[in-house]
């Protein structure tokens, strides 16, 4: 059970002015139940990347396996792929079209064909799982706050149970409360239910805080798929493609060029300060 | 997926046809246009193609962008040649059953064919070679006298580059929202026509919205920048004729009389019993 990218490519556009290569022989394996950030710059390719993995782009050239099978196969069921890969756009709240938010939400397991009763049970339990309050359930979508809305789309995709979750910025223009919440939940929709969950972030600090593997994208290549701490060691490099570590890397670093026993490998906010209270013999 | 689009219809290209004056460019498709209807000879019609042809080379554009627009009136294009072969009497040729195509009815779907074709390719050659915006902009300063019968010129101009400006923001939006509703199973391609539709309001409900967010969003922007309309309002870079732009005028000029010319000698040829 897992998604393996083999020499992956995608050109927009082929053969015209606009041509670009979007993905430049992509290799990866992201195994069952691991949480991975994405990062990258604007335009590095991946936010095409994750759009491959539930099979709404086809790659120019290149393979990509779910659970052993070519999901580029002839009469690949592509409806069944989808409600197995979840993913979840940028903004999605944008999506919303239903007359309430529980209809909304039963939108997604309505399509797989699934009975009326095992529809509604799922929404159910997918608004419950991000959070939002049984009192919102049957308001337009249209009258929650942006958070509020964020989650309804959200539990769109959870609805379909997934086993793996794919967020493209879940968090963009969410204020930090909404951001921490949001995130929070993702990390015990994790811990519970063991499925694999695929973030793609701007944040640095969001990202070392959860993930436990990031890959990094360049111009459409995979630059750089190891743990936060092995990544964020790379901090020149990651500054050279308009990247940057967490603050608190930053903050080591200057500590251990003025001679302190920092840790320099500290990702996390908590983690260094645990090291500065060791240094100060506390 | 629609990435390709975010230009419009422009094919970025380098070639005089591209750097032409856009009220030349303009006139030029409306000559020819008009070149089309008003002549109908075979041998108008091998000038009118040699021209075509011509500008196509010119322009830099591939052959194959000036075809897409075609696929749009492909239906029409069907029917067209569909009712003129079977529903013009004359000498019979085949006969299937009631129906009968006659020799008439051939050339008849033929030349409507050939027409609306050139029809369409003739107006691609303008929009593929020119930005949105210059279009716009050609349009405001060619229907400038028009301002005198009190026509809001500059006001339609703006209202026209607004929404071509908008096309492919709003393919973009369209192509994302599906992209969204398919990740929740939604299936865009099966189903019959009613069945179809029902399955469009997961796309067009959110299109809508976005839509009049966007007239909100953009409204306050140029309300916020001091936008009051038309009176006063300069241009930072203003059209000017340039040398090749007169040259393109005379090129017109010159196209015009070969094909008054062809259609000249076809009407000497037939009526001599030559062709």
């Amino acid at each position: 059970m897992s998604i393996k990218i083999e020499h992956l490519n995608y050109v927009y556009s082929e053969g015209t002015a606009f041509e670009k290569h979007a993905l430049r022989d992509v290799n990866l394996e992201l195994p069952d139940g691991q949480f991975i950030g994405v990062i990258g710059h604007t335009g590095s390719g991946k936010s095409t990347l994750i759009q491959h993995l539930n099979g709404l782009l086809k790659g120019t050239s290149g393979a990509v396996y779910y659970n052993g099978r070519n999901i580029y196969e002839e009469g690949y069921n592509k409806k069944e792929l989808r409600s197995k890969v979840g993913l979840v756009f940028q903004y999605p709240e944008y999506q919303l079209f239903e007359v309430d938010v529980f209809s909304d939400v039963c939108y997604g397991p309505k399509n797989l064909g699934l009975p009326a009763d095992v529809t509604e049970a799922r929404a159910r339990e997918a608004l419950r799982l991000v959070g939002l309050k049984e009192k919102h359930w049957k308001k337009s979508p249209f009258e929650l706050s942006g958070g509020q809305k964020r989650r309804a789309a959200i539990a769109g995709i959870l609805a379909m149970e997934p086993d793996v979750l794919v967020l493209d910025e879940p968090t963009a223009g969410l204020d930090p409360k909404g951001r921490d919440d949001i995130l929070d939940q993702i990390q015990r929709l994790h811990d519970e239910r063991h499925i694999t969950v695929i973030l793609v972030s701007h944040s640095m600090e969001d990202i070392a805080r959860y993930v436990e593997r990031i890959i990094v994208m360049n111009r459409g290549q995979v630059m750089f798929d190891d743990t936060p701490r092995e990544v964020f060691d790379h901090y020149r490099e990651l500054e050279q493609i308009g990247l940057a570590a967490p603050q608190v890397t930053y903050l080591m670093h200057d500590l251990a060029a003025r001679g302190w026993q920092a840790d320099v490998d500290a990702t996390t906010v908590e983690e260094a300060a645990a090291s500065i209270l060791k240094c100060l013999g506390r | 997926m629609l990435r390709d689009m975010t230009l419009g219809q422009y094919y970025p290209a380098n070639s005089v046809i591209h750097r032409l004056d856009p009220r030349v460019k303009l006139a030029g498709t409306l000559v020819f246009i008009i070149s089309l209807f008003a002549f109908r000879s075979a041998e108008a019609y091998v000038a009118a193609t040699l021209a075509l042809v011509a500008v196509i080379r010119i322009s830099k554009v591939p052959p194959k962008f000036m075809m897409r627009g075609l696929k749009s009136i492909i239906m029409l294009l069907m029917i067209t040649v569909v009712f003129n072969l079977f529903l013009i009497r004359g000498t019979v040729v085949v006969r299937i059953w009631k129906l009968t195509i006659t020799k008439e009815g051939i050339e008849t779907a033929v030349f409507m064919a050939i027409r609306l074709i050139y029809l369409i390719v003739g107006s691609s050659i303008m929009t593929l070679t020119t930005t949105p915006n210059n279009l716009t902009d050609g349009l405001e300063k060619a229907l400038r006298p028009l301002n005198k019968i009190r026509v809001p010129v500059h006001d339609i101009a703006m209202m026209m580059s607004i929404a071509l400006r908008f096309i492919p923001i709003l393919m973009e939006e369209t192509d994302k929202i599906m992209k969204a509703q398919m990740a929740r199973g939604a299936d865009f391609e099966s189903g019959n026509l009613i069945q179809r539709a029902k399955n469009m309001v997961p796309l067009l409900v959110p299109l809508f919205i976005s839509a009049f967010r966007r007239a909100n969003d953009l409204a306050m922007a140029m309300e916020a920048r001091g936008y009051r309309g038309g009176e006063g309002r300069t241009k930072m870079k203003p059209l000017v004729y340039a040398h090749r732009d007169r040259m393109a005028y005379l090129v017109m000029l010159a196209y015009l009389l070969v094909m008054f010319g062809a259609n000249r000698i076809g009407f000497a040829a037939r009526i001599f019993g030559l062709s």
